[in-house]
């Protein structure tokens, strides 16, 4: 016998499973107008690949490939491609595909696959992809895409969930009831697929026709294993379950795969032996109508798209004043707005409680602490520690006490005697911390985009700076190197006495050189004697550097005419003692 | 035709503050049985004139506070407040020790700090602490039990004393943890022979009391109205000091275990204050630690200390400490940790 594990915490609310169990599935009627919302599941949606006014059959692709496709549940006229109300807890619109259904159901041929043995499991998976299939537990994540292709087989455990463990909800007790071959040749399929070393079928033990059918059923199977466990809520929930089966859990934020498990719906397995045996793709499902505001309650095998107010006539519905209309169960599902949302892929059941019956929650009154939510919660979690951060809007303790741990399975709202909608918080939380960091993310985008950009910025300037330098450098050197002695006009005077000597080219240059420096002392001696007449003699000292300015140019002037004359001596020399001169008369 | 869109979950368990509050009242008639039995009808008459002044001190701070009185009275918040306060205090307290009392726990220590949920400290055991330091006199002024008096007082002479204590002719006694302090080197055989009134191992009544006390508490764990955590932990903490101290028989031994699990406020203390959930740790763990620091600290104040209310003191010591020990005791959460292991016993 297999060892069944406990997961912590759980709740037992009241069942009311019988309020819908009793009698077999009925078909719901054909709609005259079928709703298909282009996003029933998780994951990117596909495009419409049909056009208004354009005809369908049964099970025609009415999207391409781009996400998981949809299909026409019927035949019939493209009416709209639109958007309408879709069930989702915002009460939001989306683009939804709407056929004008003709009622003749007349179906394009399907293609059947003669032996899924010979696909691996790529085409296997590519097939299912095509056909729609989604899990139909609830989330509605895309099969295929959680299966392990042709070059991954590290799924040891291929868990099928017949948990159910919502109150009232019965579509796969139902299911699990009439057409448990059909299932489990949907699981040999999945087995094909995953490879597992092990195949569990777990159903919760307060569904005792559901577990005999399966027993029946597993008779001579030695390749799966039926699991019955205590009735628990929320023993459904996929992790929980996995706790339960093999005592092992899913690492926070991983996949089940990670530990090698593959986690299956029994309503799923059932959608995969169509789409491979049958060859038929997902365009109904099974779906109970229950609570005290329906009469005639029951499980329907209901087209998707389907209005839910058509199918709910079909309940004999009889609306009460401040009517919930709810889809999925009392612990998790969603309220809607409108009555003419369409069932889609998750919708597993339409619960409309009559008067009293599941009373409005009561004010919410100060939490005591009294740790009845921790003992509820099903992930360990502390939930009123939760709750003091979520409304301190401490995002960082929210994050320290595993926010994103929680699962919502309301056990903890359930037990509050303080009536506090703690899910709410939780809800509400999380998408304030993922909007905060999305925030942060952006911030920090743009800080890194204005960091970046003062980097370059101050690097073009580093390097325009530097070339600046450079030139100004080369500009000097070549200044120094031209006019040794700092002198830039002299260095021109130079220089165009050089251009002059070049030109000229003749042997006497020396003493024409010499005769103009003559001359220009001479000028200089005629300035300086012009401004010692100019002196009024008021500084002695001025004067006195005046007179001997004079007399220095004088004997200057004595030695140059020495030279020319005798053409020896070094001009150099004098060109030193001439630079003295101009310092003395500058002074 | 309009629909009520409201979030989940839509189905709500049967449990209710008012519930859980009553359900805490309830239990503490066996305790409030024996103690009558043994100690006469004040005790009745602190609990019912307690109450009185407990809800209108809650009416009050909740005219101030500007906020709903009638919801928040239906609570019995202030009811088990006044309730386990007037069962700690000595039966025949004068009107205004009780009046005083409970006006602290509830206008003080409850509303000046937010309320129902936000108070740090156990208000029953604020208000106790606070008259035993103001009037230490009135607060051990305890009448001898059944058994040790040859009668207990009436209805009347209960009144009486409440109301016109100068007229009521009080007795007192020692209690055996006094009596041990003061002769130590004796044998506790040879003191209780010389002491009757003690009983086999502790003051009469008070094991019946004790007893009581635990009956209502097992009612409560049944109503899973709180763990077992933190009881069994101060239980057993206070237990374990008392074994290793316990040297069987001398005076200077501080009490056998079961002494000093059945003398006193012991299971009092454990099953209706410590587990008072708004002032003690929040995760299981948590309460275990708290607790053992409770137990431990029961031992020490009762041995050591200088007042013999040691579980009023030990509790707000460890609410001083809950905060602290609520960091670092945080349960490991589904998927951290212990995931790829396989084993899994029950987890607590």
């Amino acid at each position: 016998m297999r060892r069944i594990y406990d997961f912590h915490g759980g709740i037992y609310p009241a069942e009311r499973k019988t309020l819908s169990n009793e009698g077999s599935i009925r078909k719901a009627a054909i709609p005259s107008q079928l709703v298909l919302p282009l996003a029933q599941h998780i994951g990117p949606t596909a495009a419409p690949a049909v056009a208004v006014g354009q005809e369908v059959r049964g099970g025609e692709r009415l999207t391409d490939l781009s996400g998981l496709p949809l299909h026409a549940p019927t035949s019939g006229v493209i009416g709209a491609i639109e958007e309408r109300p879709i069930p989702h807890a915002s009460g939001m619109m989306a683009p939804c595909i709407v056929i004008n259904c003709d009622k003749e159901d007349r179906w394009i041929e399907l293609t059947p696959v003669e032996d899924f043995r010979r696909l691996s499991p790529d085409q296997l998976g590519r097939q299912l992809f095509e056909a729609g299939i989604a899990g139909l537990g609830g989330a509605g994540f895309p099969t295929a895409r959680k299966l392990p292709g042709d070059s991954n087989d590290a799924i040891k455990t291929l868990i099928i969930n017949g948990t159910e463990c919502e109150p009232y909800i019965t579509s796969d007790d139902a299911l699990m009831r009439e057409r448990a071959d059909r299932i489990i040749a949907g699981v040999e399929i999945l087995a094909h697929i995953a490879r597992p070393k092990e195949i569990l079928i777990g159903i919760e033990d307060n569904k005792p026709e559901a577990i005999a059918a399966f027993e029946t059923a597993l008779a001579r199977r030695e390749d799966m294993e039926l699991v019955t466990f205590p009735t628990k809520y929320p023993s459904g929930g996929e992790k929980q379950l996995i706790e339960i089966l093999t005592g092992k859990e899913v690492p926070s934020g991983g996949l089940p795969a990670s530990i090698g498990i593959l986690c299956q719906n029994v309503g799923t397995a059932a959608a995969v032996h169509d789409a491979i045996v049958l060859g038929r793709p997902l365009v109904s499902r099974v779906t109970t109508v229950t609570g005290e505001s329906a009469r005639n309650r029951g499980n329907f095998d209901v087209l998707l798209g389907t209005p839910m107010e058509d199918l709910l006539a079909q309940a004999d519905y009889q609306p009460t004043v401040r009517q919930r209309l709810i889809m999925g169960g009392p612990m998790m599902g969603v309220t809607l707005a409108d009555h003419r949302c369409p069932v889609i892929k998750t919708t597993n059941c339409l619960l409309v409680p009559g008067p009293g019956e599941l009373p409005e929650p009561e004010p919410a009154q100060a939490c005591i602490r009294c740790g009845l939510c921790a003992e509820a919660c099903p992930a360990r979690l502390l939930p009123q520690q939760l709750y003091w951060f979520a409304r301190a809007q401490n995002h960082e303790q929210l994050e320290e006490h595993h926010l994103f741990d929680c699962i919502e399975c309301g056990a903890c709202s359930y037990v509050c005697p303080s009536h506090i909608p703690l899910v709410q918080y939780y809800r509400a939380s999380k998408a304030a911390v993922r909007e905060q960091k999305a925030d942060n993310a952006r911030a920090d985008h743009a800080r890194e985009r204005f960091e970046a950009r003062q980097e370059r910025m101050a690097r073009e300037a580093a390097e325009k700076e530097a070339k600046r330098a450079a030139r100004k450098r080369a500009a000097l050197a070549k200044a120094a190197d031209q006019a040794a002695d700092g002198d830039p006009i002299q260095a021109a005077i130079e220089r165009a006495q050089a251009r002059k000597a070049a030109l000229a080219k003749t042997p006497g240059d020396e003493q024409a050189i010499q005769r103009e420096k003559l001359a220009r002392i001479e000028t200089r001696l005629a300035k300086a004697r012009e401004k010692l007449a100019a002196d009024d003699g008021s500084d002695p000292a001025i004067t006195s550097a005046l007179e001997k300015a004079v007399a220095t140019t004088e004997s200057k002037l004595a030695d140059l005419q020495t030279t020319i004359a005798g053409a020896g001596g070094t001009p150099a020399r004098t060109d030193s003692d001439s630079e003295t001169t101009s310092e003395t008369e500058n002074a | 035709m309009s629909l009520l869109v409201v979030t989940s979950p839509h189905a709500h368990g049967p449990m209710s503050t008012s519930r859980v509050m009553g359900t805490v009242l309830m239990a503490t008639l066996p305790g409030v049985v024996a103690l009558t039995y043994y100690f006469g009808a004040g005790v009745i008459v602190n609990i019912v004139f307690g109450g009185l002044v407990a809800l209108l001190c809650e009416s009050l701070a909740l005219l101030l506070r500007k906020q709903a009185v009638k919801p928040f009275l239906k609570d019995y918040s202030a009811l088990v407040t006044s309730t386990l306060l007037c069962i700690a205090l000595p039966p025949y307290a004068p009107w205004w020790l009780l009046l005083v009392g409970v006006s602290f726990s509830i206008l003080i220590a409850k509303h000046l700090y937010g309320g129902l949920g936000y108070n740090p400290f156990n208000p029953a055991m604020v208000g106790y602490v606070v008259l035993l330091i103001s009037f230490p006199l009135q607060m051990s002024t305890w009448m001898p039990p059944l058994g040790v008096g040859e009668s207990v007082p009436g209805l009347l002479a209960a009144l009486q004393a409440c109301f016109n204590p100068e007229s009521f002719d009080a007795q007192t006694m020692a209690t055996p943890l006094d009596l041990m302090r003061q002769n130590k080197g004796l044998l506790l055989s040879d003191l209780y022979a010389a002491n009757p009134q003690f009983g086999a191992f502790q003051g009469v009544g008070w094991f019946a009391v004790n007893a009581a006390f635990l009956l209502g508490g097992l009612y409560l764990l049944y109503k899973g109205i709180f763990t077992w955590h933190a009881p069994v932990s101060m239980l057993l903490a206070l237990s374990l000091c008392a074994l290793i101290f316990y040297d069987e028989g001398s005076s200077a031994s501080g009490g056998s275990p079961l002494f000093h699990l059945f003398s006193g406020a012991t299971m009092f203390g454990a099953f209706f204050i410590i587990t008072d959930p708004v002032s003690s740790a929040v995760s299981n763990r948590g309460r275990l630690v708290f607790g053992a620091m409770i137990g431990l600290l029961v031992y020490t104040i009762r041995v050591r200390g200088n007042y013999p209310d040691a579980v009023a003191f030990a509790v707000l010591i460890a609410n001083f400490a809950a905060p602290f020990i609520d960091n670092y005791t945080q349960p490991k959460v589904y998927g951290h940790g212990k995931g790829k292991g396989g084993s899994k016993g029950s987890e607590a």
